[in-house]
């Protein structure tokens, strides 16, 4: 676990600490008139605290998540960001359902540190399991509340009233409160316990439906403001000079010609150099103006990454296995069935569209920044750290983003901002470049996975070797049944910069495990369905497996050298997932391209099934870069490939036809959904891949464009 | 620097900028017209699409003094008198966003495709958008948005 918080969140996040909590009379004074509700001691975040955050305690005694006011309208405020995931409309969903009230009653506040609740971030797919009950049990205490205040006003037995569209009622009379009137000019602060009777998702009337995308509107007529469009009064635009390669050290510099432009101030404080300008582009003409040298010290690349990765262990990490179980190289030595295999995964970029970007204003002492985060709080408590403020005098603001896919952790371009803006003595906006966000940023984790798996002629697993060097634990240990097992995640340094990702080190584990579990099928001369089916217990697991098989019509689905089909899975974050994928190899056995995918599905009970399928849809577009084509290239502390030209991500005509079967399980919780899906796609594919070649892919792009020096070569192009 | 009058969904705006500064940069960053995207400045990504005497280009590519004589027409022009284009309302109801970032650029795109053929096949709705990236992987849902409003222009046409 340990490990795993060191990957989402490097560099280590400098300002999780205690003063994190906010300020009572600050929300008080926010929320002036209404009902505030707080929760003491939230489930969902006990079981989050101490164990993921080494001890540090989240807070306890303040959070008012919901305010109605007079004229109904409701605010529901949460830490967690809206990247296009959805959640802007699933909680508010969620809400509704449990208040009684219509779905447009409800407004979002979301990753403001000055107005919701302190917050970790959005990432690891914890959204729906935690922040969706948390916010549905105080929607619950609050529709209860005011059913005991109206009872009140009518001197009526509560049990004896309902709440439905926003009022409550009394049956006998048909008289009725909204709301709104009964919070009216009253400040009503209650504690309650975390546990609220909710609806059961098989009586869901809002949750579970496909209400539309929240504020959908604004999308589609650019009115929507992401962070990289807020503007300010008397805003400035600033841009930082970058060195031209990792662990550079700056050996000359000469800023005169910059500094001679009308209107531009350049900053330079010691390793930081950036320019102000009243225009965006004189800001870059700026910049271009400035004659800087570098010494770049040599550095590991591409060539002998993964040798690099095997034999350089990060300091004092922690040496046990995540699985251990039974004697692997006895029953290895007497499987009837073996396969041993190395793994290859690239580093690659998150290349989100919308780069990251800042806005930064001092008024009389205190900070505001608007930034595209997946952490507010944790962006904050960089700014408290870098410019020694008290966290009161820090307000992140996180309008819904261009995107990250756990690319916007950090505080970076926030912090630049803040430099330039406090220097300046105005509002400065810094809006990175393409090239600064695939060089400056960080990456997925590149990794080496090593498996050796053994099987009885039957086809029953009796042996599981599984390590992963640097990629991470995530979904390490197998799902299958397996007696004897050894399962390690060696922590390693890194060459570059990495950190959290969607699906970050579950979509390598599972593509080598999927990939080995499809060798060893085909040694044993067993179906690949089959072969997996026959050591599945979890009925979860086999019933998507089984749906996926069912709709894609695997039975029938026999490969030729032109056509190939394949199949993979596993489960994550409570998510479950099957993928198969039919692909195309040209005449001449050169290209690859992926005709269908069909894709089944259960995380839970389904909170809004469009939103679900679009999620799904689009994890599987992506995860078709990081299989075919997606990867970093570098060498001496440079990114060669910086630019969408060289870095190809997909594109219209790489997408398949995509079919996706959803396994709605009214009786579970609901799980996360946005990064799961993604990981059964390249094992899928890769597997495609060898029943129509016979050719065993086992690295990570699997087909990329053009061979690259440092790179196993592939024999197929995409 | 140099004056520029621009006619930009059919007002006309004046700016000073630099002749080679992108267009982009003009309509963000002088005129306050946000909607049009900056995804790469490199005329990779699509985000920056604008109509320019309605053919589609890249605004982060085409000097203000190229867009100085033409009829510019950005996202926020595509809405006629507050009723969205039948691009528009298919993209929103066939929900074919996600971040919603790429969105501007990909109406845009659209927009320009829908004019020169009424009703696309599959590969010129495929080669037409190429150009555009969205990241979100939201790509067949664009499909049958553009899809739609093909079908909508069409039946609206033959009223």
């Amino acid at each position: 676990m340990k490990l795993l918080v060191s990957a989402l969140l490097d560099p280590p996040a400098p300002g999780i600490h205690a003063g994190s909590q906010i300020d009572r009379r600050d929300f008080l004074r926010v929320l002036a008139g209404g009902l505030l509700i707080c929760l003491r001691e939230p489930s969902a975040w006990a079981q989050e605290s101490g164990r993921a955050f080494g001890g540090h305690e989240l807070p306890k005694d303040i959070s008012a998540w919901l305010h109605i006011a007079a004229d109904g309208q409701i605010k529901v405020f949460t830490g967690k960001v809206e990247v296009g995931q959805n959640i802007r409309t699933s909680l508010a969903q969620q809400v509704a359902e449990e208040l009684h009230v219509p779905f447009d009653a409800i407004t979002m506040v979301m990753g403001d540190t000055d107005l919701v609740p302190w917050d970790m971030g959005t990432f690891g797919s914890r959204t729906t399991p935690t922040m969706g009950p948390q916010l549905r049990t105080m929607a619950a205490a609050a529709r209860r509340m005011l059913i005991e205040m109206a009872a009140q006003r009518w001197n009526l037995d509560p049990a004896t009233l309902t709440a439905a569209d926003g009022e409550v009622i009394d049956p006998k009379t048909t008289r009725s409160f909204t709301y709104g009137a009964l919070t009216r000019g009253e400040k009503l602060v209650k504690v309650v316990s975390a546990d609220e009777a909710l609806a059961p998702a098989a009586n869901w009337k809002i949750a579970g439906t496909a209400v539309p995308k929240a504020e959908g509107r604004d999308f589609v007529t650019g009115k929507h403001q992401y962070p990289s469009d807020i503007t300010r009064p008397e805003m400035q635009f600033g841009a930082v000079l970058r060195a031209d390669g990792f662990n550079a050290t700056l050996a000359s510099i000469d800023t005169a010609a910059a500094e001679k432009l009308p209107g531009v101030k350049v900053v330079h404080d010691g390793d930081f150099i950036g320019v102000v300008a009243p225009d965006a582009f004189g800001a870059q003409r700026a910049l271009e103006a400035i004659q800087a040298k570098w010494t770049v010290p040599p550095q590991p690349g591409n060539q002998g990454l993964f040798e690099y990765l095997k034999n350089n262990p990060e300091a004092g990490q922690d040496d046990h296995p995540q699985h251990a179980a039974g004697s692997v190289p006895e029953a290895f030595a007497s499987a009837d069935v073996k396969l041993e295999q190395l793994y290859e995964i690239a580093y690659i970029a998150h290349a989100p569209l919308e780069p990251r970007a800042a806005v930064a204003e001092w008024n009389s002492g205190k900070l505001t920044v608007w930034t595209g985060t997946q952490r507010p709080f944790g962006v904050r408590d960089e700014l408290v750290q870098a410019f020694h403020l008290s966290p009161d005098q820090v307000r992140v603001i996180q309008p819904d983003m261009g995107s990250g896919y756990g690319g916007k952790h950090t505080g970076d371009a926030a912090i630049e901002a803040a430099r330039l803006a406090k220097a300046a003595g105005k509002p400065v906006k810094v809006v990175w470049t393409r090239s600064e966000e695939f060089t400056w940023a960080y990456f997925r984790p590149a990794g080496l996975i090593e498996i050796r798996a053994g099987a009885r002629r039957d086809g029953t697993l009796v042996a599981w070797e599984h390590h992963n060097y640097n990629s991470g634990p995530a979904a390490i240990g197998t799902p299958y049944n397996v007696a004897n097992q050894l399962i390690q995640f060696h922590a390693t340094k890194s060459p570059l910069r990495q950190g959290s990702y969607r699906g970050l080190a579950s979509t390598a584990n599972h593509f080598a495990r999927e990939s080995h579990m499809d060798g060893m099928a085909h040694a044993a001369a067993i179906d690949p369905l089959e072969f997996r089916l026959k050591n599945i217990t979890d009925p979860r697991l086999r019933a998507v497996f089984e749906a996926a098989a069912e709709k894609f019509d695997w039975s029938r689905s026999k490969a030729t050298p032109a056509l190939g089909y394949g199949i993979g899975g596993g489960l994550d974050k409570g998510g479950y997932v099957a993928t198969c994928a039919e692909v195309e190899i040209d005449s001449a056995g050169k290209r690859v391209r992926i005709r269908r995918v069909v894709q089944a599905w259960d995380c839970g009970a389904v909170i809004n099934p469009d939103g679900l399928r679009n999620q799904l849809s689009g994890a599987i577009v992506m995860g078709i870069g990081g299989a075919l084509f997606e990867r970093i290239l570098f060498a001496d502390g440079r990114i060669l490939n910086p630019h969408f030209a060289e870095y190809r991500v997909p594109r219209f005509s790489d997408t398949p036809q995509i079919e996706i079967v959803l396994i709605d399980r009214k009786d579970l919780p609901s799980a996360g959904a946005g990064e799961t899906g993604l990981v059964g796609l390249a094992p899928a594919v890769g597997n495609a891949i060898f029943s129509a070649t016979g050719t065993r892919l086992v690295n990570l792009p699997m087909a990329p464009q053009a061979h690259s020096p440092g790179e196993s070569d592939s024999p197929l192009r995409s | 620097m140099a004056e520029f009058v621009l006619n930009v969904n059919g007002a006309h705006l004046r700016t000073t900028a630099p002749p080679e500064e992108p267009l982009l940069s003009v309509l963000r960053n002088r005129l306050n017209l946000t909607g049009t995207k900056f995804g790469c400045g490199e005329g990779q990504c699509g985000a920056c699409t604008v109509l320019l005497d309605g053919r589609a280009v890249r605004s982060c590519l085409t000097p203000v003094s190229a867009a100085a004589n033409t009829k510019i027409v950005t996202i926020e022009g595509v809405e006629q008198n507050g009723a969205l284009s039948p691009v528009q309302q298919a993209f929103l109801e066939e929900g074919a966003f996600q971040c919603g970032y790429c969105t501007s650029g990909m109406i845009v795109s659209a927009t320009a495709l829908l004019h020169q053929h009424a009703d696309p096949s599959q590969d010129q709705i495929i080669q037409a958008m190429e150009g555009n990236i969205c990241r979100c992987g939201t790509y067949p849902r664009i499909l049958e948005a553009i899809k739609r409003a093909s079908r909508m222009q069409t039946a609206g046409a033959s009223r």
